[in-house]
């Protein structure tokens, strides 16, 4: 359990991470903003400039101010944790909250600016899947060389060869480059090497959100069992489904300071209700066989709505998920449907708790707020369970293109702002020209 | 294994690393694997590239002796034929040269590792060291096939090559690690480097011997490290008839060491944020 920080100085020996006052600086000029690298020519040319301006200012006896172009972020302001051996914790937070900074902190990519850190035991970080893997090499070559990359030492990666060939499932392209991999196959290998780590402590960000469903349930299943193992898991991702089925606790960012830590129910419960993009509902025990026990739903970049599923089935089963969307009033908007369009689709539940998540699509919606009501169905139209009511979320678009503004709801004009329709132009008088030679072209069009 | 994982680590601004030099120590299987990566790249996208490390001395030390020795009437060093006076310092010079070419880009075209993963940073540019030897090797037995064209053999002193080529990896080492952390933050650094590899090719002794230079400016002219470093090659190479002019020699071999102070130190300076502006 994590636990609110003490004053002893000492590292108590159960303690494997611990955070004091910890703060990330960066600093973004005007120039950084556009570019990510600094040019030579660009600091000449700055310099110059600032040289000039601080000549003029000191003519005219002004105060010399430098370096205006700079504003300071604090990516990380004041964190303050511990993390003891063997907790799997989730960091939960908006895009920009933190969260990968804080993971870059703790695997020592980046270096605090501020407050100081203590770790105890040897750190993998997987930021990525996939980190060095080179187009040109063999599947064989990029597992050693992506291992050796990770901190897997030779002889480990040796031993663990076979079992992560297994977990891939690609023994068959083994020598083939990696480059002529389907992504697929390539997003499988790298997260077969990194799921055979074994650090005592293990930092991941967002990897799940790669691969099929079915390779994803395996990641979860594997990072299940790292996590069964006594080890430490620092794990962040935007599947509310996928922390709150690994970690027990969770921090939850926010502006880059830590707003609450505790139990992952309560805080994604928190990280619902402060944001307007997302929303949580959580539905009592149920009698019925196929339950939903909670929903999530996140509104992402690019009108992407992810809805994300607890439920809690008592046998196999395949079914039909719906989503359907309506205006703040209850006027249906739409439906979002996994394997009720496309049989292919449809969802394979196991027996037990296993989590459901989804994209949707979203046409270019009216600003306003919107309910989804899920419900679940099986493929010949038996209704087995629904939550309804409270999930909502609030779209506030920018106008797209070079568009002045967006269609509101308010406006009463419907919810979905269709494309601008393509003017055409009327040959109409003085254009006549133009509109015989069109009908000339079609003769049998022609009315003489 | 265990010893490790009761390791206290403390991370905090400007701490420098206590250990890091044992930090490098223990990532060296990550060192031998990128070498061997970008070995395995190299020689795997092109079939030229075993040519390339041929052609490249050849045709420059062809076109060196042609100007240096025909047109410029230069004079070797003793009897030493010309071509192979020329070619045991173009071992060197291109030995310098592409470490400082390879490693210069190595940290900007490795960026993805780098924003991802930790390691001592140190490890990406000296792990071009080995491509850039091995093209090195491959030039080398060149160098022996020229000597049985012109049945001319070195001696004894050929056995001490290795430590002059040691030292020829010092000295691009040193401003290899300063341009390589230059050019993280700098991105047009790198123009400057085919700038600096040409210029250095004419200032150093690579086309003439470094004994036509006049006695009152040779300290002077020491003061290129490369001065040492190919005056060590031929001396190694020429059997006894290029001497060593020893107080450049050792002027050379203390800028060596100062280049290397001075670019280690930058490099670990700047290591700490290379994640951010990479």
């Amino acid at each position: 359990m994590s636990r609110p920080l003490s004053d002893t100085k000492l590292l108590m020996s159960d303690v494997v991470i611990r955070a004091e006052n910890l703060g990330k600086k960066y600093i973004i000029g005007h120039q950084a903003e556009r570019e990510r690298y600094v040019a030579l020519r660009d600091v000449i040319a700055r310099n110059v400039g600032n040289f000039g301006r601080s000549l003029r200012d000191i003519v005219r006896g002004a105060a010399n101010v430098a370096g205006d172009e700079l504003e300071e972020f604090w990516a990380l302001k004041n964190v303050n944790f511990e993390i003891s051996r063997g907790d799997v914790v989730g960091i939960i937070g908006r895009n920009g909250a933190g969260k990968s900074t804080l993971l870059k902190v703790l695997s020592r990519i980046t270096e605090p600016s501020e407050g100081r850190v203590e770790i105890k035991g040897r750190v993998a970080s997987l930021l990525e899947v996939g980190t060095g893997f080179h187009p040109e090499l063999t599947g064989r070559e990029n597992i050693y060389l992506n291992g050796a990359i990770l901190g897997m030492r030779r002889d480990e990666i040796k031993r663990k060869f076979d079992e992560i060939v297994a977990f891939s499932e690609i023994e068959k392209f083994l020598d083939t480059p990696v480059k002529r991999y389907s992504s697929g196959m390539y997003v499988r290998l790298a997260f077969a090497v990194a799921a055979h780590l074994e650090p005592e402590i293990l930092v991941v960000d967002e990897v799940l959100a790669v691969g099929d469903a079915e390779f994803q349930k395996k990641c979860l299943g594997k990072m299940q069992d790292v996590a069964g193992h006594g080890r430490t898991v620092l794990f962040v991702s935007h599947n509310m489904g996928a922390v709150r089925a690994l970690c027990k606790t969770a921090f939850l960012l926010r502006n880059g300071r830590l707003v609450s830590i505790g139990d992952t129910m309560a805080i994604s419960a928190e990280y619902a209700a402060g944001s307007a993009g997302s929303s949580w509902q959580e539905v009592g025990p149920s009698e019925k066989p196929y339950a939903i026990r909670s929903a999530f739903l996140e509104l992402l970049p690019h009108d992407l709505l992810r809805v994300t599923l607890d439920v809690a089935s008592a046998a196999p089963k395949r079914l039909i998920v719906n989503a359907l969307l309506q205006d703040a009033v209850g006027a249906p908007v739409g439906m979002a449907s996994l394997g009720g369009y496309d049989p292919d689709q449809l969802v394979d539940l196991s027996e037990g708790e296993s989590v459901i998540a989804f994209d949707v699509r979203l046409p270019a919606l009216a600003n306003g707020r919107y309910r989804v009501d899920v419900n679940l169905e099986e493929p010949y139209g038996h209704f087995l369970d629904h939550v309804t009511g409270e999930l909502e979320f609030a779209v506030d678009r920018t106008p797209r293109n070079n568009h002045g503004r967006v269609l509101d709801v308010r406006w009463g004009a419907g919810c979905i702002e269709l494309a601008s329709a393509t003017q055409i132009a009327t040959p109409r008088g003085s254009d006549n020209s133009a509109l015989s030679q069109a009908t000339s072209s079609a003769p049998e069009t022609c009315i003489s | 294994m265990s010893a490790e994982a009761d390791r206290l680590l403390i991370l905090e601004p400007g701490r420098a690393e206590r250990h890091y030099w044992r930090d490098l120590w223990s990532y060296r299987e990550l060192f031998a694997i990128l070498a061997w990566r970008d070995l395995a790249v190299r020689y795997k996208q092109t079939v030229i590239g075993v040519v390339w490390a041929v052609l490249r001395p050849l045709l420059t030390m062809m076109i060196f002796t042609v100007i240096f020795s025909v047109v410029a009437r230069l004079p070797s060093e003793g009897a030493a034929p010309y071509p192979i006076l020329v070619y045991a310092a173009m071992l060197p010079w291109f030995l310098f040269s592409t470490i400082l070419s390879e490693a210069s880009n190595s940290l900007v075209s490795n960026a993805n590792l780098i924003s991802k993963v930790y390691f001592p940073r140190l490890i990406v540019p000296c792990a071009t060291l080995l491509v850039s030897l091995v093209d090195f090797l491959v030039s080398f037995v060149l160098l022996l096939g020229l000597m049985a064209v012109f049945s001319f053999w070195p001696d004894w002193r050929i056995l001490l090559l290795p430590l002059f080529i040691l030292l020829a990896i010092l000295a691009a080492l040193g401003p290899a690690l300063l341009m390589t952390a230059m050019n993280v933050k700098y991105r047009d650094f790198r123009f400057l480097i085919p700038f600096v590899v040409q210029f250095g090719l004419y200032v150093s002794p690579v086309g003439f011997s470094s004994s036509v230079v006049p006695e009152q400016w040779r300290l002077l002219y020491s003061l290129n490290p490369m001065v040492g470093v190919i005056d060590g090659f031929r001396w190694c190479l020429l059997g006894g008839e290029a001497q060593i002019y020893w107080p450049g020699f050792c002027l050379s071999l203390a800028v060596v060491a100062i280049l290397l102070v001075i670019g280690v130190r930058y490099f670990r300076h700047t290591e700490r944020t290379f994640a951010d502006i990479v």
